[in-house]
This record gives structure tokens, C-alpha cells and sequence, in this order.
């Protein structure tokens, strides 16, 4: 290693030096990072897309016998610079209710968003990931699941009689409460 | 040549390169650090981490020349790197094998360091830089598993970013920067890159850099009693270190060979069920951890005992200070490894006694090479991405939908379509084979044109065509019969199956006199059946029976005059009432009729 000269003691009294150099240098630093931390965090900005209800299936697609059954979610898919009509967004079970109605659950697991899996030969809902199972309502089963909070149901319409139009929404996993994301 | 400056003899170059860079010192100072009690091979852990990050990063470079992150491309690039790229499965086993080693290289060298006690006092800083480069590495296995957007990647990425969502205080913005948005999708994976290819190896560079520089700084810890006297690092740690190195890197190099790399599952998506989600297998003991923790108390789990965990890792240095404390070290790491070795067995067994964890894998395993098949076909990939080709693939489609719609009455060779048993018994024909030769003539046989398989189980089985093959049929004789072959062959070619094109090809002439014999006296089938313009609507039009649109006709809706009429037997009108949009009658079709696309089989050698 080559010996450098030791440099003399810097003038205490240069504080606008000091001053500069700080401002300067941290001018230099901050605008490129603030630049690239606000595109960063742009993705906080954007919001689930709400297009209200779809059509998911007509009703005679839903066995009359009350077993479940699931049906692909097709909807406009806005992933960034892409904008996709009619391409599966998710998935629902429905099931027919006392009173002609149509009850839809999410197939998303609440505890972390596996896809649960109607059991016929058990008829219950069970997830293959952490084993929480769920009654045919939704409801969680056995008190040891790991889910927070009953499957998802989602506000459904049966239109001229025959079709079944689902509002569907995807909720924040893990929490007690339904909370869309 | 170069002259020194103080007389003018010739300089060597490798003088004049030492006065510019002062490389000798550099190399010096690498090769020539002390190794107290001389080279041992239980000092090679540290290299054989190193060795592994290298080729890391070199096959992770390579990769990325190939790879494209975004939901359209990503599975793409890596099926293009996987199965077209000279060399690519070898290159993307490498990586993904590697991965795995470097996960197991760090267990060991960490348990190595806390069983020396190379943690304690004045190596905190050493110790705490390990510490976060494994977290770092298990960054980079998370981030990495995602990357080829397939089902497994999609659905395990599922679960850890919704557990990141469940942080305290900022889990909900937490996730959505790391999805970045709401959905997953391009931007999940333009992040999980920029972190897996960039941000991550980054900081690993610096911490490395840091863990080697505190390292020299205080010098290796030597594993009492020294048995031989001091020695430099170089040769004989150095052979050690490389030894190390070639044996990982045997192992690597055996892995992909024997499993042709790492798999590639089917493309992600978000409306197919996976129920076979599992992550990597040095996390299944957080994923069996999981399922102990009753509903709302999953932070307990993910977050907070694994941070303590972590907690109480960081805090060996201080806790080694006491008197106990190094034991206690050494104790704590045991329990915490067999209680990860523990739960990942549990895992494993779990998966292993539940039949249908093995009818998932199967899925997967079936999925993942229909859809290669799929992408080497002449039509490829499409712009649209690969999702769409398992999507409108007949072979994959139909027995799932078969399974959903039709196996509650019908039966496709005794199961459902997926191999499964539907709760109640079958009530409708067996489809499989449908309208070819051996089908029809099973129907026409009366022995078995009353069992369940033909119209056994629906009100046809005191019908007109049952009492028919059953009277009319059982008494032709020889002749007749014959005819009736004949009829068969013509009836099946009807449907142009795929599976009978070369026979029903061979067969031309026998075809044209069965199709007369259809419509003739002798076998009176027009008695009841149309066929070609010709005879009474009692039964089901056999014009173009079989056949794409005439399946499609009939699913669509059975008690139309030209099939079952009033007589229809509980069979949903699938088309007419909107049960099955048509592009699902179609693949469901085109599955029960044998259409769908078949590689060309390999040459015979």
C-alpha cells in the first residue's frame, strides 16, 4: 500500500462547507430514492375492481337436490395494463335454499385463501391446506379450524326465474370480519 | 517493457500489476489466514454456502435471459426454458436443487457455529450477519417459488401473502405492496423478481462481504483440543473447502439428472382448485404449524412465535455469556430443530394417509404434463398465455365435467369421469366408448342390454328397443346376425370416431351394406328410428349418430321430437336450459368422443 499523506485537521470553524456538502449530497440522494419509492408504493392506490353482479350460472345448473356445486366467476379482469373480458376472476359454490333462493359462498378459504372443497361423500366444505372444515351453510364445523370466520357468502340475484347473478367479491384473509379487499 | 523508476532495468509485469493494484497482498491476505490447529472439515460449511449463492447467481443470471415476468410470459418462459432451450432443464434444476442444498448447507453451518460457540462475545456481529443472511436465503426460496406462475407457486404465495396480511398494524398495506394491488397478477410477479433477482442478492453481497470481513477480523473459531499445530488456509483448508464444494455440487448434479430438473406445474389459475398446495418442504413445518392454531389466533403462529423463535436465535451471544448459557444454546437449537423436524413429518405423513392429498398430486402431476403435450402441439402457445390451453383442452375438461354433470345418473367405465364413486348408484348407460362398435354391440346383446351399464337403471328397461334386442334379436338367426355386425359397423361409423377411423376406412363396403340392412326389413330398426330421411320418430334419430352435432344436439336437449321426444327419462335438457354453456358441451363432447390432441408418437428407434 502506497502511503498517502495524512490530510491537515478540518477548519472547525468551516460550518457552511459542512452545511453545503450535508444538503447537497442528501439532495443528491433523496430525489432518485423519493422517485423510486413513490412508484413503489403506487400498488396501495389500487383497489380490488367492484363491477358489481355478473351472471355465474343459470338455475338450472344448480342441483334441485341442494347438494353444492361450483361454478367459475367469469368477469372483466383488469390486471395492470391488461383489461380481459370474460375470463375466470374466481370461483363460487351455490347451492339452492328454502325459497327458491341461491346462496353463493366464496370458494376462498378465510384463513388464507386456499380453495375449499365441497366433500359430498361427507357433505361439508373442507380445505386442503390447514384442515378447517366448514357446514354446508358456511359456518365453520369444528371449532378447532383454523379459519377466523365462516366461508364468505356473496349477495346473489335470480333473474327472470332462471338466472343466477352473483356480486362477487374476494374478503381480507385471517380476520374475524368480512372485510372486501 | 516498463522501467522502474529508479534504475532502468526492465520491470516484470506481474511486479508492475502488484505497484498498481497490489493484487500479492490481496491474495496473501485471502490465502495465507490462520487457521488455529490447523485445516478441518468441519471449517468447510461456511465455503460450501458461498460456493452454493455462486451458482446461484450464475444460473439465476443465465435464467434471466430467458425469463419474463408477468402472468402472460412467466409460465411461458420458464416452459421455453424448460422444455426448448438447449440445456435449459439442467440449467433450472441447477438452480432450483441448489436452492435446496444452500437451505440445508445453512442449518448446518448454523448449528456448527453454535456447537463451536463461534457466536459468542467478540463474534456478535458475525453471528447476527449469519442470521439475517439466513432469513435473506429463506427471502429468496419464497420469492423464487412463485416466479414460474404455476399452480404451486400460485396457490403457496397465496397463503404467505395472506399471512403477511395478518401482520399487526400495517399487514393489509404490507400485502398489497407486495402483491402490488389487489389481485395478483403482472405486478406480483415484477415484484417477487425484482425482489428474488435484485433487492435480495443484493443485500446478501453486502452481508456477505460483512459476515467474511467480521470473520478475518477476530479469526475462526478453533474446535478444542487442537490437534495439530497452526497452519495457513491455503492448501490444505482450501482442498477441504473444494472437496465440499464438488461433493454438494455431485449431489446437485444427481438430483437433476435423476428428476430431469425441477418441475413445472400446470399455469396458474385462480379458478381451478389446487387442493395438492403445498410450500417448499423446508417450510411445511411452518404450514403443519399453522393448522394448530383455532381460528383468529393464526398470528400467533405465523408471526409471533416465529419471531420470538427468531428473537431468542439473535440473543445466543448475550445468553451464552452465563454460565449455562452456552448449553442452554446448544439445547435450544436441538429442540427448535427436532421440533421442525418433527412437525414437517407430521406433514408428510398427514399427506401421505390422506387418499385424497394422492388423488391431488396425481391431478397436478397429470395437469402439468397434459399441458406440456398442449404447448408443443402445433397451435402452441397463444398470446393469451397458457392458462387457456388446459382450459379448452377436451382431455382435461371432460372428465371434470362429466364428474359435475353427468356422473350423478351416468357412469364413464364404472367411475365418474375422474375415477371417483359418486354417492349413488348409477341410474343411466355407461358412456365410455360411446356409439363405437364394442358399445353398440353390448347394447344389442340381450344379455346385457337390460344391466345397468346399457338401460338397466332408467325407465327404458321394459321398453320397446330392450324387448327388441331382448326377443327380436336373440332369435335371428345366423344370417341375421351377421347382418347385424354389419349394422353396427355402419351405425358406429356414423359417429367418425377417432379411435375407429382406420376400421371404419377398411370397412367402406361392409359399412354400405349395413347401412341398407339399417333401413331394410330384416333388421327393422326404421321400424322405430330415423335413419337418413327414412322411418318412424319412435326412438332417437340415428342420422349422424355419434357424431359431434348429433351429441350435441341430444345433450343439448334429449326430449326434443328427434330424440327421446315426451318419453325423455330425467335427463336435463343440458343446452336448452342453459345447464352447460356451449363451449363446455363441446369439450364435454368432444371428451366422450375421443377428440382431443394426442402428440404423435415417438419413432421407433
Amino acid at each position: 500500500m502506497e502511503h498517502h499523506p495524512t490530510p491537515p485537521a478540518p477548519d472547525r470553524r468551516n460550518f457552511l462547507a459542512k452545511a453545503a456538502a450535508t444538503v447537497i449530497g442528501g439532495i443528491t440522494v433523496v430525489i432518485p430514492a423519493a422517485s423510486g419509492l413513490l412508484v413503489l408504493l403506487d400498488p396501495l392506490r389500487r383497489k380490488s375492481a367492484d363491477g358489481g353482479a355478473v351472471f355465474v350460472a343459470n338455475l338450472a345448473a344448480v342441483p334441485e337436490s341442494g347438494e353444492p356445486r361450483k361454478f367459475p366467476v367469469l368477469a372483466t379482469r383488469v390486471d395492470a395494463w391488461n383489461r380481459t373480458p370474460d375470463v375466470p376472476v374466481g370461483a363460487v359454490y351455490l347451492q339452492r335454499v328454502a325459497g327458491g333462493a341461491v346462496r353463493a359462498l366464496n370458494v376462498a378459504c378465510p384463513h388464507a385463501g386456499c380453495f375449499v372443497d365441497f366433500k359430498s361423500a361427507r357433505n361439508n366444505y373442507h380445505c386442503p391446506c390447514h384442515n378447517s372444515s366448514f357446514a354446508l351453510d358456511g359456518k365453520v364445523l369444528d371449532p378447532k379450524s383454523p379459519s377466523p370466520r365462516p366461508l364468505d357468502t356473496l349477495e346473489t340475484e335470480v333473474r327472470n326465474g332462471t338466472e343466477v347473478w352473483v356480486k362477487f367479491r374476494n374478503f381480507r384473509a385471517g380476520v374475524h370480519e368480512k372485510i372486501p379487499v | 517493457m516498463k522501467r522502474s523508476p529508479s534504475d532502468d532495468r526492465p520491470v516484470k509485469p506481474l511486479d508492475w500489476l502488484d505497484q498498481r493494484t497490489g493484487y500479492r497482498k490481496l491474495a496473501h491476505e485471502v490465502l495465507f489466514e490462520n487457521v488455529p490447529g490447523g485445516a478441518r472439515w468441519r471449517y468447510v460449511w461456511g465455503s460450501t454456502l458461498v460456493f452454493c449463492f455462486t451458482i446461484q447467481v450464475i444460473t439465476g443470471i443465465a435464467l434471466w435471459f430467458a425469463y419474463s415476468p408477468s402472468s402472460q410470459t412467466a409460465w411461458e418462459s420458464v416452459y421455453y426454458i424448460q422444455h426448448e432451450m438447449w440445456g435449459g432443464w439442467f440449467l433450472r434444476g441447477l438452480h432450483h436443487y441448489t436452492a435446496q442444498a444452500m437451505t440445508m448447507l445453512l442449518a448446518v453451518h448454523l448449528m456448527q457455529v453454535v456447537i463451536d460457540g463461534a457466536y459468542k462475545a467478540p463474534r456478535e456481529f458475525n453471528f447476527w450477519s449469519g442470521i439475517i443472511l439466513l432469513c435473506l436465503t429463506l427471502g429468496l426460496s419464497l420469492t423464487g417459488y412463485l416466479l414460474p406462475w404455476d399452480q404451486k407457486g400460485y396457490w403457496a404465495t397465496r397463503v404467505a401473502t395472506n399471512i403477511v396480511a395478518i401482520t399487526p398494524f400495517i399487514g393489509p398495506e404490507l400485502q398489497q405492496l407486495v402483491v402490488g394491488g389487489a389481485d395478483y397478477g403482472h405486478h406480483t410477479l415484477t415484484r417477487f423478481f425484482a425482489l428474488h433477482a435484485g433487492v435480495i442478492p443484493g443485500a446478501i453481497i453486502l452481508f456477505i462481504v460483512g459476515h467474511i470481513y467480521f470473520f478475518r477480523r477476530h479469526g475462526l473459531t478453533p474446535k478444542e483440543p487442537r490437534r495439530r499445530p497452526d497452519a495457513a488456509f491455503w492448501p490444505d483448508q482450501v482442498l477441504r473447502d473444494a472437496v465440499a464444494c464438488l461433493a454438494v455440487l455431485a449431489v446437485v448434479v444427481f438430483l437433476v439428472i435423476r428428476t430431469r430438473g425441477a418441475e413445472l406445474g400446470a399455469p396458474a389459475d385462480p379458478s381451478e382448485p389446487f387442493p395438492a398446495a403445498r410450500p417448499e418442504w423446508y417450510f411445511l413445518f411452518l404450514f403443519e404449524f399453522l393448522k394448530y392454531f383455532p381460528g383468529g389466533t393464526e398470528v400467533w403462529g405465523a408471526i409471533v412465535i416465529p419471531a420470538l423463535l427468531m428473537g431468542l436465535l439473535a440473543a445466543m451471544p448475550f445468553v451464552g455469556n452465563w454460565r449455562l448459557g452456552h448449553r442452554f444454546n446448544v439445547g435450544f437449537l436441538w429442540v427448535m430443530l427436532a421440533g421442525a423436524g418433527w412437525l414437517t413429518w407430521l406433514a408428510i405423513a398427514e399427506d401421505r394417509a390422506n387418499p385424497d392429498h394422492a388423488i391431488a398430486v396425481n391431478t397436478a402431476e397429470r395437469e402439468a404434463r397434459r399441458v406440456i403435450e398442449l404447448a408443443r402441439s402445433p397451435a402452441g402457445i397463444p398470446p393469451t398465455g397458457a392458462v387457456g390451453l388446459l382450459r379448452n383442452d377436451p382431455l382435461t375438461q371432460g372428465p371434470k365435467l362429466f364428474a359435475k354433470h353427468c356422473a350423478s345418473c351416468h357412469r364413464f367405465d364404472g367411475h365418474d369421469g375422474l375415477g371417483g364413486q359418486p354417492k349413488d348408484p348409477a341410474s343411466a348407460a355407461d358412456l365410455k366408448g360411446f356409439a363405437s362398435r364394442e358399445w353398440l354391440t353390448g347394447l344389442l346383446d340381450p344379455n346385457r342390454v337390460a344391466t345397468p351399464h346399457y338401460f338397466g337403471a332408467t325407465k327404458f328397461k321394459a321398453g320397446k328397443m330392450v324387448k327388441y334386442v331382448q326377443e327380436d334379436v336373440a332369435g335371428f338367426p345366423p344370417d341375421d346376425r351377421k347382418l347385424l355386425e354389419k349394422t353396427i359397423v355402419a351405425l358406429s361409423a356414423e359417429a367418425g370416431l377417432k379411435s375407429q377411423r382406420d376400421r371404419d376406412r377398411r370397412d367402406t363396403a361392409l359399412i354400405v351394406e349395413g347401412k341398407e340392412a339399417l333401413v331394410g326389413t330384416r333388421m327393422n330398426c326404421a321400424e322405430c328410428h330415423v335413419f337418413h330421411g327414412k322411418g318412424e320418430t319412435v326412438g332417437p334419430d340415428l342420422t349422424g349418430y355419434g357424431s359431434r352435432q348429433w351429441l350435441l344436439d341430444f345433450i343439448g336437449n334429449p326430449a326434443h321430437p328427434r330424440f327421446y321426444g315426451d318419453r325423455n327419462d330425467r335427463m336435463p335438457l343440458f343446452g336448452e336450459d342453459k345447464v352447460l354453456p356451449p363451449a363446455e358441451l363441446g369439450l364435454l363432447v368432444d371428451w366422450l368422443r375421443g377428440e382431443w390432441f394426442e402428440p404423435a408418437p415417438v419413432a421407433a428407434k
